[in-house]
């Protein structure tokens, strides 16, 4: 009988979790007068150019992530226990200093007067414009999920059991097809963890864009902020693109879980 | 596991309360009666002031900042957001009181109104002067770096001159940005033609390309640290910013330009009403009238302040223009529904 | 996993680079705090003023306590009522727990942002009904909310390890329902608790877009203060209050990790003389 234990939680949920996403629906169905109305989704394809770029820039963002957190990773896990210990908190020690003001640092750091161009120029070598473009944006993404697609890697890599590896290599097998037959396979639910916990943030994140892409490239979060608390009041319009991204969301992680059957519970840090 | 039955009930139960009791924390939230909520445009007035206030009255100020009209009008709109004093530019007050969203002001708890020179009260936005309090007013003009600009500015057309690509700032917010593009084109700046606005909004468009970043407040840091080179900014902000970097210059262009008055305001239900007024009185006094001034760089719309002003200040034309350069300059008003819905969407494209 | 010498230099390699960039912002905060002019990316002298000015600034301290408060009780609450959820979840029948756990991973997949502002058009439509404002209250129902997966998901793990028949053993034997849950299970799923309230804490201490939507007027987190401060001119004392949370956090993991080596240290040591027990 202790499942009567989650009830309070389920009416919880019900009204803090489920109650504001049927209203998210409720506001986007409706126009400003309250009427039922289809209006809101009528002219999405206006907006069809920022879904592709956040979707482009995040895509970029989470392939870079498992290009330097795979390798990464494998790295870590080859290390001894202390070391992969101490590693281990020293990637995860960024993030109790807080992240807007980690963001805001790049922006000393790339602008034109910033620091790497004060080097360059320093050097006599001309200097790159970096700040307010798309690639500062997607650095910005990189930079702040990259222990997003680290941690979840490393924690099923580590658990792999050395004996399988080792039998492997008894059977004549060498360290590539070992990677390959062996290591790869049973690091994927990791990665396909990583790569949502990478995804999702960088498409819907409208801090970064704004701190380092200067206004200029708005993406999906932006477009929502905007019409909340921002300059163009439009909640119905933006629960409907709301609802679209949301949408977006929970297809691609069915889609994930279609490929990770049910790891979920391995890879929570 | 059949033997739980009896504890976890009432744990169940015990739980159930601290969530309802949390809930009804939201509830009964002691709201602090001594409490005055201001919402301000950011870096528009001298913070220390807000320690006087409170050993006068003993009224504690809690003060947040927004950086444009159009985000004030969301947050009070939609936000749920309690503030009791807002200090909105005349075109939003018109709007906010077309949609019945401020209160009537009692005057009576204002007696510094009578420090306001009559000629910016009773304005058209409040025609009967029942809503609002002039806080400043100023003019919006084109600031640039003289040692990159080494010619003789007088039109916005520097902002659209390509020979700066990657220099220039642009307002982050519709209705400033738009101004200056219709001003630029020769239409006014309250146009509801939308053949006009198309053409401003093209105009922008093709402006994007040369920007450094759109941007509202960030402007002091890039303009004065020589990232960017020209933007366009309020005139008292621009007095702010030569002091930290000379070698800035201020020109109201030929085109013509907006004329702005912001006005202190009660937004409807607002929780500390009379704290609100004691505020606004505050304000108007003279002795903060001037130190508010001299910290923003902004024009007093007070006629004691502006007596007291040093003559240096007086006869600063960025700050209190000629007649004939207020005769170019045009206020915002505001606009049907239908253009400003119309604004709106020009914005989210421009920005995509 | 054991990898080849010549994998190894590479693999240091990458870790050193990764590290580089993932610390040179943070480096470049902290060198700032000392700043002696309020400019984020020219040196122009050593100070400790923004540390002075930091402790009389009411506006940063304030937002700093809002912060702590609201992580430390999201994170005690939401890690009681989680861990309870998690129970009930777990015993449950598979059909309703696969329902109740895929709304309960919402707010985890979800983006921040719709979290931030379904949750902000519940509290403003309640607030008409209800009266009252958004605030610390909503706040904390907000944080509580997404800490709660995060909880979940860290407890039902060790739940599935934990071998049934100890419980019933354990009554089997006399201990009252509640002494086998708390000499029995919780020990067994502690490690589950503590990983959840230390990740629903720094969630909460680390979130910016809920807090953003739900705060209301009132308060401000520390990262709202920031956000409010990134888009005029952000105070060096800011800088200056990082680098002493950051010091914080660095010293007390080093504290934590020299203990364990000196444990393990005497360990062996003490394993050294044979049969000798520790204590």
């Amino acid at each position: 009988m202790k499942r009567f234990l989650s009830i309070p939680y389920i009416v919880w949920m019900a009204i803090f979790v489920v109650a504001p996403i049927i209203l998210v629906v409720v506001y986007a169905l409706t126009s400003g007068s309250g009427s039922f109305t289809f209006e809101n989704f009528a002219h999405m394809e206006n907006f069809l150019s920022v879904f592709i770029r956040s979707m482009i820039m995040a895509l970029i963002a989470t392939a870079i992530c498992i290009l330097i957190g795979y390798p990464l990773a494998y790295a870590l896990a080859c290390e001894g226990p202390r070391l992969q210990k101490i590693f281990i908190m020293l990637i995860m020690l960024p993030m109790w200093m807080n992240f807007l003001l980690r963001t805001y640092a790049w922006m000393s750091i790339l602008e034109n007067t910033g620091l790497i161009n004060s080097l360059l120029s320093a050097l006599g070598l001309p200097t790159v414009n970096m700040i307010n473009t798309q690639g500062a944006v997607v650095l910005g993404m990189v930079y702040n999920y990259l222990p997003f697609m680290v941690l979840p890697i490393y924690s099923v890599m580590v658990r792999i059991e050395p004996s399988v590896v080792e039998a492997a290599q008894d059977l004549g097998a060498n360290s590539f097809k070992v990677f390959l037959r062996i290591i790869f396979p049973l690091s994927l639910p990791g990665v396909l963890s990583g790569i949502t916990m990478v995804f999702v943030p960088s498409v819907s994140t409208f801090i970064i864009s704004r701190l380092l892409g200067g206004g200029k490239s708005l993406l999906l979060g932006d477009l929502i902020e905007m019409q909340f608390l921002g300059s163009a009041y439009n909640p119905h319009l933006g629960s409907a693109i709301s609802l679209i991204m949301m949408v977006i969301i929970i297809a691609c992680m069915m889609v994930m879980n279609r490929f990770g059957e049910g790891e979920e519970r391995a890879v929570m840090l | 596991m059949h033997h739980g039955l009896k504890l976890s009930k009432p744990i169940s139960v015990l739980l159930l309360l601290t969530m309802t009791l949390s809930m009804l924390l939201i509830g009964c939230q002691k709201s602090n009666k001594n409490v005055v909520n201001v919402f301000n445009w950011g870096l528009y007035i001298d913070e220390d002031i807000f320690k006087t206030f409170e050993n006068q009255t003993g009224i504690r100020v809690n003060y947040q900042t927004y950086d444009s009209n159009e985000m004030l009008y969301s947050k009070i709109k939609g936000g749920g957001a309690s503030y009791d004093v807002i200090i909105p530019s005349d075109y939003m007050v018109s709007r906010m009181i077309s949609e019945d969203m401020l209160e009537k002001l009692d005057y009576t708890n204002i007696p510094n109104i009578s420090k306001i020179d009559d000629n910016y009260r009773y304005q058209p936005y409040d025609p009967d002067n029942a809503y609002t309090v002039p806080y400043m007013w100023g003019t919006v003009g084109l600031i640039y770096n003289s040692t990159v600009v080494t010619e003789d500015v007088n039109s916005w057309g520097l902002l659209f001159d390509e020979k700066y690509a990657g220099r220039i700032l642009m307002f982050d917010n519709s209705r400033d940005a738009m101004g200056i593009a219709l001003l630029y084109l020769g239409y006014s700046i309250n146009t509801t033609d939308k053949s006009e606005l198309d053409e401003a909004y093209d105009l922008l468009k093709r402006q994007k390309p040369l920007l450094y970043a759109y941007t509202m407040d960030q402007i002091y840091d890039w303009l004065e640290g020589g990232e960017a080179a020209i933007g366009p900014y309020y005139a008292g902000d621009y007095i702010t910013m030569i002091e930290n970097n000379p070698d800035l210059k201020f020109c109201l262009p030929d085109e013509g330009s907006n004329v702005f008055i912001d006005c202190m305001c009660i937004p409807k239900g607002a929780k500390n009403k009379a704290n609100a007024e004691a505020f606004i009185n505050f304000m108007c006094d003279t002795e903060i009238a001037l130190l508010n001034c001299a910290e923003t760089g902004y024009s007093t719309p007070s006629k004691e302040a502006y007596d007291e002003l040093p003559d240096e200040t007086k006869n600063n034309t960025v700050m209190y223009p000629s007649a004939e350069t207020l005769d170019r300059c045009e206020a915002y008003v505001n606009l049907p529904r239908e253009i400003l819905e119309y604004y709106d969407n020009l914005w989210v494209n421009l920005k995509t | 996993m054991k990898s080849v010498g010549k994998h190894r230099g590479a693999g240091r390699l990458l870790t050193g680079l990764v590290f580089l960039f993932l610390y040179l912002p943070i480096i470049v905060l902290v060198i700032f705090s000392f700043n002696s002019s309020k400019s984020r990316k020219v040196w122009s002298g050593f100070t400790f003023e923004w540390y002075k000015e930091l402790f009389s600034d009411q506006m940063i301290l304030n937002s700093f306590y809002i912060t702590i408060l609201v992580a430390v009780l999201a994170a005690v609450i939401a890690t009681i009522a989680g861990t309870f959820a998690a129970i009930g979840f777990f015993n449950m029948k598979k059909r309703p727990r696969g329902i109740l756990l895929a709304i309960n991973n919402l707010p985890v997949i979800n983006a921040d942002i719709i979290t931030g502002v379904s949750m902000m058009l519940l509290f403003v439509s309640a607030r008409s009904l209800f009266r009252f404002d958004l605030g610390f209250g909503t706040l904390l129902i907000a944080h509580i909310t997404f800490n709660i997966p995060y909880v979940i998901l860290s407890v039902m793990p060790k739940l599935y390890q934990l071998d049934n028949n100890l419980f019933e053993a354990a009554q089997d034997l006399g201990a009252s329902w509640f002494q086998a849950f708390s000499k029995v299970i919780l020990p067994e799923i502690r490690p589950g608790i503590i990983n959840g309230l230390l990740i629903a804490f720094t969630m909460s201490l680390d979130d910016f877009v809920i807090s953003y939507f739900t705060a209301g007027s009132q308060i401000q987190t520390l990262s709202m203060t920031i956000y409010s401060m990134a888009r005029k001119r952000i105070s060096p004392e800011i800088n200056a209050l990082s680098t002493i949370l950051f010091g914080t956090v660095l010293i007390l993991l080093l504290v934590v990790n020299i203990r364990e080596i000196r444990q393990e240290k005497k360990l062996k040591k003490s394993s050294g003389k044979l049969l000798n027990p520790l204590d």
